[in-house]
């Protein structure tokens, strides 16, 4: 048999085969697909278009529905498409509904998925949204798709997919406090553009990886989709087993790459030698040190979303931030209401860190995508005019934010926290 | 698929992203009313920074004030368009306003395969970057069969990459056309 990475292992069990090869049209079972208030309402309605008012769902337990972009809004629209979503789970009996107007609403479906458990090593994870990439984290094929796919497995469970070749990503060396995922993932968009990886998987490997948390991990994974890749992938170990362990009773599967599986090309980084990074409007991939850029003057300051809104990027914010104060407005949106949770009860020196962030003076949201892609005009730190904004999350096109006039710099919690606290641009060494 | 597609060219720069075809804000309209979804017609590529919206000059708009049907109906672009997010509005919002087709050395995989799934606009591959050899208002004739595209204006023919593994997707009308056709699915 030839050597096969972990995703084209993944994929070949998914389509039935023993061997597949890049390039390859294969049609695979899908074994979760999720879906959100924005995308939900149009895949439900292709739906039934294609197959008929009586039409079955392939099978509901493995439909997951999280509302989450636009929650917390008077928009009529918004509301309605959060609507669609809860009476479609009603009639449709579908039991992984998680409602805004009840103890089980979540937030952020990606860091809902991890924290839900649905992430199982193995499997393949379907999303109608780009960050789908996210749960790669967790050792199994993750990847995003639009309504008419999304209602093609709805009705099938099944979905044709081109095999990616794969790229591989390895770090070594320890990792000085400073350098987070996000710096890693920066890093790489900075060398590889954000075409660089279209229609390939991005496999990030080496001693440290595997020294991140499952919180970076994700940070990692979730930006795979900035270079285009298809998805993001990092082989389950010890820590992730415990991670799923503790959420899931559900079976899964370990996989490894070979060590003799193909790469389309191959990176090595030694993170000792890297320093916290940023991405400058308008694109992620236009990456700098956040040395070349410091003093940059700023009027907006964000933590949050799927990229930067998990406990370990509110952890990072905290150990800058205890003691401070922000001179900028600065948005705090968790991304799930299990990391709001943990906000009051993980301390920092004693001290509770939604007490820290609060003393330091930022705005606390209540979790949802927010103003991460902008959204209706009351969303909670959406950008507006001329603002320049340093932010966790994942995109900094025109507009993106908000305001097409607006400006994004991408960033780790730990220099968005440390910019926040100047109200220009800062290398959050100054603080550490 | 029709054979041949005519129209006038709409010319944008690289990485055009799903934010610039039809920002967030309105993702929120119904894409099954008829009435309703005119409005991402009219909001296609409003995200476009104005000076790069219809190049070479730019400050061209793609629909006029309030229509929601453009005069432009094949977009001519850089590499990597329709990057970003997995809205499948994006290749909707282009189809509202009245594009065939798109021709890019590159596109993101999402955009691409909402596409050709959901049967919006024919994603064709241009050889080489075409985005600074034509301009916006050029007469265009894009030969499905042939896989080239006139350029009458100018008097000048491009190669295109024939469209592959998705041709039979495309020439279907859209993936569950084309899953009917194979017998994939009950009709």
């Amino acid at each position: 048999m030839p050597a096969m990475t972990i995703t084209e292992k993944i994929l070949a069990k998914a389509a039935g085969k023993t061997v597949v090869t890049p390039g390859e049209n294969i049609w695979i079972k899908v074994d979760t697909l999720m879906t959100h208030d924005v995308c939900g309402p149009p895949t439900f309605q292709i739906w039934q278009k294609e197959f008929g008012e009586n039409a079955a769902i392939w099978d509901r337990e493995k439909v997951v529905m999280f509302p989450d972009h636009y929650i917390f809004t008077e928009d009529p629209h918004a509301n309605r498409n959060v609507r669609i979503l809860r009476e479609f789970a009603r009639d449709r009996q579908l039991p992984n509904y998680y409602d805004v107007q009840s103890e089980r609403y979540k937030g952020v479906c990606h860091i809902a998925l991890a924290e839900e458990g649905y992430n199982l090593p193995g499997t393949v994870l379907i999303g109608t949204d780009s960050h789908s990439c996210t749960s790669g984290a967790f050792g199994l094929f993750s990847t995003g798709v639009g309504n008419t796919d999304a209602a093609f497995i709805l009705g099938t469970g099944t979905i044709w997919e081109k095999v990616p070749a794969s790229m591989r990503f390895t770090f070594e060396g320890e990792s000085p406090p400073y350098v987070t995922a996000k710096d890693m993932i920066l890093q790489i968009l900075g060398d590889i553009g954000t075409d660089g990886a279209t229609y390939r998987a991005m496999e990030f490997d080496g001693s440290a990886v595997q020294a991140l948390s499952m919180d970076e991990r994700m940070t990692l994974t979730n930006m795979a989709i900035e270079a285009g890749g298809m998805n993001g992938i990092i082989a389950a170990d010890e820590k992730t087993e415990a991670y799923v362990k503790a959420r899931s009773n559900a079976p899964y599967e370990l996989f490894r790459s070979d060590g003799d599986a193909r790469y389309r090309a191959s990176y090595r980084y030694d993170v000792a030698a890297m320093e916290p990074l940023v991405a400058k409007p308008h694109s992620p991939d236009n990456r700098d040190t956040v040395r070349a850029v410091r003093g940059t003057p700023l009027t907006k300051a964000y933590i949050g979303s799927c990229t930067g809104g998990k406990l370990s990027d509110f952890r990072m914010a905290a150990s800058i931030l205890i003691n401070q104060k922000v001179s900028v407005p600065t948005f705090v949106v968790p991304g799930s209401t299990g990391v709001a949770r943990l906000l009051e009860l993980e301390t920092y020196k004693g001290i509770v860190l939604r007490e820290i962030l609060e003393d330091a003076g930022c705005v606390i949201a209540r979790s949802s995508c927010a103003a991460c892609l902008g959204g209706p005009a009351d969303t909670i730190g959406r950008s507006v005019d001329q603002d320049v904004v340093i932010s966790t999350t994942n995109r900094n096109f025109p507009g993106r934010m908000g305001s097409k006039k607006s400006e994004v710099y991408l960033a780790s919690a730990l220099t968005v926290a440390a910019s926040a606290v100047n109200g220009h641009i800062t290398d959050p060494r100054d603080f550490m | 698929m029709d054979q041949k597609i005519t129209g006038r060219a709409y010319v944008l720069g690289a990485n055009i992203d799903t934010d610039q075809i039809i920002p967030a804000e309105h993702l929120v309209y119904s894409l099954s009313d008829p009435e309703e979804s005119r409005n991402y017609g009219r909001f296609a590529l409003s995200g476009v920074p104005p000076a790069l919206a219809g190049l070479p000059e730019g400050h061209i708009p793609f629909t006029e004030g309030d229509r929601w049907r453009s005069s432009f109906n094949i977009i001519v672009a850089g590499n990597n368009f329709g990057c970003g997010s997995s809205r499948e509005h994006a290749p909707f919002a282009l189809q509202k306003a009245g594009v065939r087709a798109v021709i890019a050395p590159s596109y993101a995989r999402i955009f691409y395969r909402n596409a050709v799934d959901g049967g919006f606009v024919i994603p064709y591959e241009s050889e080489e970057d075409l985005s600074d050899l034509i301009a916006t208002g050029d007469q265009l004739e894009l030969d499905t069969a042939a896989n080239r595209l006139y350029n009458s204006t100018q008097g000048k023919s491009h190669a295109l990459r024939p469209l592959g593994d998705v041709g039979p997707i495309i020439a279907a009308g859209g993936l569950f056309a084309y899953a009917r056709q194979q017998g994939m699915i009950a009709t």
